[in-house]
């Protein structure tokens, strides 16, 4: 089983394909929930308190907006983590504020920096394009040493 | 700042989404219910939540799994089901995350015909086949004489 980082973060299809055909999906989600059971001072929504953008100077630069760094902390150590990745080039519904668009060009960056096998992908958009999509993704998945689905 | 103190610690939540021809969010939950031993199940519009420890969770998605493989999809979730910093009872609106499962959702139809073609008719089940069973002459002889 192979710790795949996959990009968007959130995901549901990569998570689920990912770990349908045996490995094990990185993203928001579990760098999140470990920050949501670990006891520590009250810091909602979602736990990430000040300490996180000291974190995040490991990726990114000082200069660099806290949001990013924030944000690099949760990801940034699944990326060192990472033995293979997924990119889904066109989603759209990751862009937001400047911190979000920010932060998914440093992962990309990051990502491809590392020297990791990774895959790009688009949505689908029809039933041809799903087929040579899930292809990919089994290929690919199988590749790394993933068991048949 | 107030002092943390977690729930659910060493849980593990996962959506399950459920878009299929064969089976409803409603069937499924049903389902869900029968193997849900040792974990938690929230009915969602679009199938369910689960929450318990790992190993409890694994065994439940790999079953729940067999009720429509190609047309289940999972996924984890860092906050307990519930929980009053995501819950749109508490929030109003959308639930945050909400706008990337819809758009994911609305294109989820291709890759579960991709991975019929990928894995073969075999993955996916056949239609349910409901029989209705005739009521039996001597049951209704019995009732009808209880009722005298």
């Amino acid at each position: 089983m192979v710790k795949v980082f996959i990009y968007p973060t959130t995901s549901l299809i990569l998570s689920d394909m990912v770990e349908r055909f045996g490995h094990q999906p990185l993203g928001s989600a579990l760098a999140i929930r470990e920050r949501i059971q670990t006891p520590g001072l009250d810091s909602p929504p979602l736990q990430i308190t000040p300490e996180e953008p000291k974190h995040g100077l490991r990726y990114a630069a000082v200069e660099v907006p806290s949001g990013v760094r924030g944000r690099m902390a949760l990801l940034g150590p699944q990326i060192d983590e990472a033995e293979a990745a997924i990119i889904i080039n066109d989603a759209d519904y990751a862009f937001g504020c400047m911190g979000c668009a920010r932060t998914n060009e440093l992962v990309k960056f990051l990502i491809r920096h590392r020297g990791i096998p990774v895959l790009d992908l688009v949505y689908p958009q029809n039933e041809e394009e799903g087929e040579r999509f899930v292809s990919a993704l089994r290929q690919f998945l199988q590749s790394l040493g993933g068991e048949q689905a | 700042m107030k002092e943390y103190r977690p729930t659910h610690v060493g849980t593990v939540t996962k959506y399950v989404f459920v878009d299929s021809p064969l089976t409803t969010p409603e069937e499924l939950v049903l389902k869900a219910y029968e193997i849900s031993k040792g974990v938690m199940i929230k009915e969602t519009c679009f199938g369910l939540q689960v929450t318990g420890t790992p190993q409890d969770v694994k065994a439940f998605i790999d079953r729940i799994r067999t009720v429509d493989p190609s047309h289940i999809f999972v996924k984890d979730r860092g906050f307990p089901p519930g929980d009053p910093r995501r819950c749109r009872a508490n929030l109003g609106g959308a639930r945050p995350g909400y706008h990337g499962h819809e758009y994911e959702l609305s294109l989820i139809k291709f890759v579960a015909h991709g991975l019929e073609a990928a894995l073969g008719k075999e993955g996916v089940p056949p239609a349910p086949v409901r029989k209705k069973k005739l009521l039996d002459a001597s049951v209704v002889k019995k009732m009808m004489e209880a009722e005298e």
